[in-house]
This record gives structure tokens, sequence and C-alpha cells, in this order.
């Protein structure tokens, strides 16, 4: 088992890059795969056009709302839905602060919400906690047997 | 059925049987009466016809008192059955012959009594004078007679009375029932019109005319004013029908405004979750990488270079709060309202203590009034006490003895609630402009803030059907009021 990667569905690069460098300057080695889309979010999770997901699941997903082709909410209900993922830490990461996309959120299934500070400085310490949090200090759910 | 729950037509019948039944008995009666007593004159001069010829035949026989010719002369009247008895007196007084010959005691007085003839004791009596010539009385005759003919004749009228009084009755009967239609018709036709408009509400019905008299009159007057609630109907009914119009076509108008406002309140929110979302991306990556020039490459730049990264963090940090702001203050407007008893006091005491350790390094000292309640959406008037007291708590910031109350009093039975701080306070010449989006009277420098936080509170207030308004003297503090 390859232990600990993180999922990081994101469309902005410059997000990309900062959430990237916020994890990496507080010595979280783990690997962090990118996600440009929900589309790809998928791909990754479940396996492209029939062939088999490429590696174990991750242990934490990192997700925005707002992205192309498939938004954040549909990625999350998909993944809910399938019974390989269902139990996948999924947190979402995103801008907004709407009382609506909470509720959203968490209705469909989401193990955290945090939103994005503007304060770089804030941002990295946000990043870092929940690097640490959910990569060392939650227990995961079990590997689900593979198909 | 009491007489005068009749029907009409009952009622006119019975009427006309009853006079022309009484005016029959009437005439009857007075026929009757007039049958007897011509007859009982009648069979009177009958008998006294018949005692004078009686009378002239038994002189010779009462002259010469020859008994025998007497009673043959008597005898004679057995030809007549209605004849009871008879009896010959002579000048004494004396008995000299009886018909029959030999009769009970009663039937013949013993002495004459004064001529005449008279109904007596159910018998028709005559004494007549038997006389020769014009002054010799020679004795008396006396003939009884039963009164059966008198009788049958009375049978006989009364007959014929009671068979023209039935059959009268009868053709009185068969006329009133053909002539009472010529009254209780149109009556008739007017209370079905009558019952048939106000039952079915047909106020095109008119009942029929049968005659110019009273009755006619009066279907006239009964079908005008059936017209005329005709009239009055259809005119209510337009009146009606434009009024339904006019509420249909309002109607349509406000479902159309309904849908403008809920397109546009639908595009304020797409507006609201992108202004959100994506205005806040570049604020994150300019602030983001001034950090990283700060943290990566502070050694190539020198102190002015790392001061102006610093103005570019702390700006775009600004214009995120900004953002916030606005959006709450969008937010306050769009939120449905949830209208409930509130407890104002409880609720400032909380904020206290939320300001109070978020800033332990300042010391404000706050009165809240005990027992303040309103009514109203509990999380909005939360918004309007937070912003409230924090101005109180921030602008007594460079005050000694920091003070901010919030209390209640009672105005024209208003209830005005006040929020009072001993701080920087405002100048009056800009109390107008305090509310405003984006409006300050103090510049960053001396205190922090968005000039937002106000024009919110006045739109929860107003969303709440209150007033706010402010009093201020510069240094001295500021008095807010609101009432909802």
């Amino acid at each position: 088992m390859n232990p600990g990667k993180i999922l990081l569905v994101e469309d902005n690069p410059d997000d990309v890059t900062l959430t990237m460098r916020a994890l990496k300057s507080h010595n979280i080695t783990n690997d962090v795969v990118v996600a440009q889309d929900g589309v790809q979010a998928l791909d990754y999770l479940f396996g492209k056009q029939g062939r088999s997901p490429a590696d174990d699941l991750p242990a934490v997903v990192l997700l925005d709302l707002k992205l192309p082709k498939l938004n954040g909410m549909e990625v999350l209900q998909r993944i809910r839905s399938e019974e390989r993922t269902k139990l996948l830490p999924v947190v979402i990461l995103t801008s907004s602060d709407e009382e609506r996309d909470v509720i959203d959120g968490y209705s469909l299934g989401a193990n955290s919400y945090v939103r994005k500070p503007v304060d770089f400085v804030e941002f990295t310490k946000a990043a870092q906690q929940l690097g640490l949090y959910w990569l060392l200090m939650n227990r995961a759910p079990p590997s689900p047997r593979g198909p | 059925m009491a007489i005068r729950d009749w029907p009409i037509k009952r009622k006119l019948t019975a009427i006309l049987l009853l006079i022309s039944g009484l005016v029959l008995l009437l005439t009857s009666a007075a026929f009757v009466t007039y049958e007897v007593v011509t007859f009982r004159q009648t069979i009177r001069s009958q008998l006294a016809t018949r005692s004078r010829i009686l009378a002239a035949n038994s002189t010779a026989a009462l002259a010469f008192a020859n008994e025998a010719d007497a009673r043959e002369i008597l005898g004679a009247l057995k030809y007549d059955p209605h004849m009871v008895a008879a009896a010959l007196y002579d000048r004494n007084g004396r008995i000299l012959a009886t018909y029959p010959a030999a009769p009970s005691a009663d039937l013949i007085p013993a002495a004459p009594q004064p001529d005449g003839y008279r109904f007596e004791g159910g018998r028709l009596v005559g004494f007549t004078p038997v006389a020769q010539g014009e002054n010799q009385r020679l004795g008396t005759l006396y003939i009884a007679s039963d009164t059966k003919a008198v009788s049958d004749a009375l049978r006989l009228s009364g007959v014929i009375a009671i068979v023209v009084l039935a059959i009268a009755m009868l053709a009185a009967y068969a006329l009133a029932a053909a002539l009472q239609g010529r009254i209780s018709a149109p009556i008739l036709a007017l209370a079905e019109t009558a019952t048939a408009a106000s039952t079915r509400q047909d106020y095109s019905l008119r009942a029929p005319k049968f005659g110019e008299d009273e009755l006619g009159a009066l279907t006239d007057s009964f079908n005008q004013m059936l017209g005329r609630i005709e009239e009055q109907k259809q005119e209510l009914q337009q009146h009606a029908t434009r009024l339904e119009q006019r509420v249909a076509e309002r109607t349509k108008e406000l479902e159309r405004r309904a849908l403008e406002l809920q397109a546009a309140n639908s595009e304020l929110d797409a507006f609201a979750y992108s202004v959100s979302h994506d205005l806040r991306a570049p604020l994150r990556s300019i602030d983001g990488f001034s950090q990283v020039l700060l943290e990566d490459y502070a050694a190539q730049l020198d102190q002015a270079g790392r001061d102006s990264l610093q103005r570019v963090r702390a700006a775009s940090q600004r214009m995120a709060t900004l953002i916030d702001d606005l959006l709450k203050l969008a937010r306050v407007t769009r939120t449905e309202m949830r209208t409930e008893r509130v407890d104002l006091s409880g609720m400032a005491r909380e904020i206290v203590l939320d300001i109070q350790r978020t800033s332990p390094d300042r010391q404000v000292e706050f009165a809240i009034a005990p027992g303040l309640e309103a009514q109203g959406d509990s999380r909005l008037l939360r918004v309007v006490l937070d912003n409230l007291l924090r101005n109180g708590w921030k602008y007594t910031g460079k005050q000694p003895q920091p003070r901010v109350e919030f209390t209640a009093v009672d105005e024209n039975g208003d209830r005005v609630f006040v929020v009072k701080d001993n701080g920087a306070g405002f100048d009056m010449k800009y109390a107008d402009k305090l509310f405003g989006v984006f409006q300050r009277l103090h510049s960053s420098a001396e205190f922090e803030g968005t000039g937002v936080g106000l024009a919110t509170v006045r739109r929860i207030i107003n969303r709440h059907g209150g007033r706010i308004w402010a009093e201020g003297i510069v240094d001295q503090g500021a008095t807010f009021y609101f009432t909802l």
C-alpha cells in the first residue's frame, strides 16, 4: 500500500502552485496528484474508459467547487455513489463562503469544508493543518477490495 | 288545514257557495212559509164555503128538529176524508145530530162556541150560524177538519225547496269552479312566477297578464320590478366581470413582475456567487506570490521593495474584506426572514463576550440593560447588534475610560433601542452619510473599517420595518437609535 497520497482537484494553476508550496514547505512529503477538472479527478479515481485506476485510493481528496466540465459537487456525488470510493475522505477547499455551498457539501457527504483564506500566511497554515490532520492523524477507512 | 291556509281557488269557491247557499236557503224558507200560509187560508175558506152550504141545507131539518134529516145531511161529509167530526146545535145549544153518528166525547164540544173558523189543537174547526131569512137564527153548525192537507202541502213544498236548493248549489259550485279562475288564475300565475324567479334566481321571467284590472296592474308592477332586478343584476355582473378582468390583469402583471424579480434575484445570486468565488481567487494569487517573493527573494529586495510587497499584500487582504462585507450586505437583502421573539440582551452579552475574548488587551466597560426583547429575525438582528457594539468598541479606542451602553426607551408608544458610546463621535453635518455604503467619517489610519457595516445595519432595520438614526458629538461619543 502506498501510504498517503493527496488528490488535489483544482483548476487554478496559481492555487495549485501555492497549495503545493504550502504543503511542501511543511515537510509533508507525500505525493500530491493534481486533477485540473472534475473529469480528470474521476478518471484518476475510477480509471479512464475501461482501464483500471492507476493507483490505490488517495488518503484525502482536496476538492475545489468551481471546476470546468464537472463541478465539485458533481464529483463528490459520484465519489459517494461508488462502492469503491464511498468512504474516501473528501475535504472541500474553496473560495466560496456561501451557506448554500456549505450545506450542499455536507449533505452530499463531505468530511470537512475549508474556505481558502486570501492571506497567504493563513492559507499556508490551513494547508499545513489539513495535510497533517488527514495524512498523519486521521485513521483512513480500510482499503476496499479490488474489483 | 286552517281556512286562512286554504288555496285561493278553494277560498273563492267556498265564499261563492256560502253566499249562494245562504241566499237560496232564505228564498226557500220564504217560499215554504208563503206556501203554508196560503194553503191554510185556502182550506179555511174551503171549510167556510162547505159549512155555509151545509148550513143552508140544514135549515129545514133544524126548523123542524128532524133528527134523521139532520144526520143524513151531516153523513154526506164522509166523502171528504179530511172531515173529522160535525154537529148541529138547535137554537138552545143542544145537539141535534152528530157526524159520525156516535162520536167520541172530545171530538164535539158540548155547546156551540162563537161563530168563526180557527185552527185549534191540530184541527181546523168552524162554527157556522144556521138561519132562515135574514135574522131568524135556528142553530149552529160545527165542523172539524184535520190539517193533514196542510202538512202534506208543507212536506211537498219542503221537498221541492230541498231539491231546488241541491240543484242550485250544484249549479253554483260548477259556476264558481268555472268562474273563480278569472280571479285566481292571475294571482296563481303571479305567485308561480315569483316563486320561480326567487328559487331559480331567473329574473328574465315575466308573469302573464290576464286583464286590465287591479291584478293586471299588480302583474305589470311585478314585471317591472323583475325587469329592474334583471337590469341591476346584469349591471352587477358586468361590474364583477370587469373587476375579475382587472384582477386577472393585475395578477398577470404581478406574476410578470414576480418572474422578473425572480430572474433579477437569481441573477444577483449568480453574481454574488461568482463574486465570492472568482473575485477572491486573483487576490489569493496576489497575496500568495507577494509572500513567495518576500520569503524566497528577501535577500534581493531592499527595505523599500519589501515594504511595497507588504503594501500589496495589505491591499489585497483589504479588498478581500471589502468583498466579504459586500457579500454580507447582499445576503442581508436576499435571505428569507424568520420572525421570532429575540432576547436582545442575551444576544448583546454573547457578542460582548466574543469581543472581549478576541481582544483581551482592551478594557471597555459594557453596560447592557436586562430583559430587552424584540420581534424579528435573530440572525439578522445579531448582525445589527454585532455591528453597533463593535463600532462602539472600535471608536472608543482612543478614550481613556471607554464605555458602551445598550438600553431602550419608550417614545410615543414605540420601543426605541439605544446603543451609546463615549468614543470619537461624529460631526452631525455628516449624519446623513453615516449609513451609505463605503461611506466613512474616519480614515483607515484612525479607525479601520470598510464602510459597509452601518449600511448593512440600516438595510436589516428597514427589512424589519423599523428606523435607525444617530446623534453624535465629535470626541464625546455617538448614539444610535433604532426601532423594529
